[in-house]
């Protein structure tokens, strides 16, 4: 059976080597999984100024929704386009463009291998959440944890699909990695990192419905803290966006290619 | 030190003809600012629904803090982030070594080399918004009002400087302090709030361990007629301190400077 045109063997040792190579690297990964607070800062300030129930969330809510928040965003981080943009400024790429592998799927081996490596440092993140907030302890059911599972995972598909696009610009631009605050920003808006959607004006609702942002972090979250949440849709648009963006992708990438000055070599 | 302003001139002009290479670069910058103070402003009106203050701020007073928060942050773009990142790079190659050798200060070149034009239309912005905002709340300026707001926005820059560099210093031992400097940036997002909308544990942590409140909430209060006057002092104390140890913690890193690849 082969994934993506690669042997079990292929991925096995990609994944293996990645994951050595990332656990050099602890310290700086768990400072990473820290530099994520920014949903508990928000969530500090949401349960403070009472405005969850205004949007229909309680304190235990809130509290939930923001750890869920928290985690998929942890599982779902993409960096992409700096490491392809270090690599193609350097001259590095030009190898990994003669080996009979994908150069993204590389990248996607070591983002996989770095989530890997994060999963001890979020755990411990959520123990010490729980500890400070102990009323809002729970645990999602089986079903729950899977679909949970299934659609972060689908979102750091789309994330990382989303900064595939901007990297292929690299074979265009020297500095693609700017463009990527044109993504970050309506991404930090719009995904519910910073509040859960439902408390967003129904007009602007429906404008962030049509984007990829609200699957990203909303939807994932709302799976695991138990909030009522139209599944099949939700796992219906994350398909149809990454069906949309792979290719897109591809295009942008074969196109891309045939630019290429092999900087730096 | 008519030879420090010379060198800053100098170091600037030639990073604004630099700069006019990537033009499209400064439009993305614009782009991306605009986008983040209209999300900024949106979150901030959700807190505002059905009639609601943020912890004792009105709307208008909280758009203060808002246009504080992006003043500093362009300061962040234009001369903090360029200029302090490139420090573990320098560590990294060896290239600090280039650094010490000059007949100039090594703190004062690692912090002022560059200038990226792109943070000036946020530093614009921001200073319009804190204005726009005061007078909406009904703020009257003083001569005596205005030097306060200046002086708090010093002490406000000169701890966020000092903080930063204390953790670029750090790279000296760690080399990589990308990700240190991440958590940092993450903190101060929370100054994008009024202090006083936060838990008590917080506020005592963004007041007295990272003074977050220094950076933005201060400031607004300043400009709104509000601050007292200890606060004042006791942040001018705070602030003197502060750069006084990252000037100190700097001499003794290079101490430990042992260079690379040499």
């Amino acid at each position: 059976m082969r994934i993506f045109g690669l042997s079990f063997k292929v991925i096995k040792t990609l994944l293996t080597t990645q994951y050595a190579y990332m656990l050099e690297y602890r310290i700086e990964i768990a400072l990473w999984a820290l530099s994520g607070v920014l949903p508990f800062i928000m969530f500090s300030l949401w349960s403070q100024n009472d405005v969850g129930n205004s949007f229909g969330l309680n304190d235990i809510g809130l509290a939930r929704y923001f750890l869920s928040a928290f985690l998929v965003r942890q599982f779902s981080v993409v960096w992409v386009v700096f490491s392809f943009e270090e690599d193609s400024l350097s001259g590095r790429l030009s190898p990994y463009l003669l080996q009979p592998l994908h150069p993204l799927l590389r990248y996607v081996a070591a983002h996989l291998a770095e989530q890997a490596t994060r999963l001890p440092f979020a755990i411990a993140i959520a123990i010490t959440f729980f500890i400070l907030n102990p009323s809002s302890f729970w645990l999602p059911s089986l079903p729950q944890l899977f679909l949970a599972y299934l659609s972060t995972h689908f979102a750091f598909t789309i994330a990382f699909l989303l900064q595939s696009l901007v990297a292929a610009l690299c074979f265009w631009t020297e500095k693609s990695s700017a463009l990527e605050r044109l993504i970050f920003v309506p991404y930090l808006f719009l995904s519910g990192l910073l509040v859960p959607l439902s408390a967003f004006p129904s007009n602007v609702l429906k404008i962030a419905m049509l984007t990829p942002f609200p699957y990203l972090i909303n939807f994932p979250a709302k799976i695991l803290s138990g909030m009522p949440v139209d599944i099949f849709n939700g796992f219906l648009a994350q398909l149809l966006w990454i069906s949309i963006l792979v290719p897109s992708v591809n295009l942008l990438w074969k196109l891309g290619v045939k630019r290429y000055t092999a900087m730096g070599a | 030190m008519q030879r420090y302003f010379k060198t800053i001139r100098l170091f600037w002009s030639t990073a604004f003809a630099s700069q006019l290479e990537y033009q499209l670069n400064f439009l993305i910058e614009l782009l991306a600012m605009l986008g983040t103070l209209l999300g900024s402003v949106f979150i901030l009106s959700l807190f505002f629904t059905g009639g609601r203050q943020l912890g004792d701020w009105t709307w208008e007073s909280a758009l203060v803090i808002q246009g504080v928060y992006t003043f500093l942050d362009g300061l962040t773009n234009a001369l903090l982030r360029p200029n302090l990142t490139e420090i573990v790079n320098y560590v990294r190659e060896g290239t600090l070594d280039y650094v010490l050798l000059k007949p100039i200060d090594s703190q004062f070149w690692l912090s002022v080399q560059k200038f990226s034009f792109a943070g000036l239309p946020e530093i614009i912005l921001g200073l319009s918004i804190v204005f726009w905002a005061a007078i909406q709340s009904g703020s009257t300026f003083s001569i005596y009002s205005l030097l306060v707001f200046i002086i708090s926005l010093l002490i406000g820059f000169i701890i966020l400087y000092s903080v930063w560099f204390l953790i670029a210093a750090s790279s000296i031992w760690f080399v990589k302090t990308w990700n240190a400097t991440e958590v940092l940036r993450a903190l101060l997002a929370a100054g994008r709030y009024p202090i006083s909308a936060y838990p008590v544990i917080l506020r005592f942590v963004f007041t007295l361990v990272l003074p977050v409140a220094f950076l933005t909430t201060f400031p607004a209060e300043a400009i709104l007629g509000e601050l007292k006057f200890n606060i004042l002092f006791f942040g001018l104390i705070l602030s003197s301190l502060f750069f006084i140890f990252s000037r100190l913690f700097w001499k003794f890193a290079l101490k430990h400077y042992t260079s690379a690849s040499s």
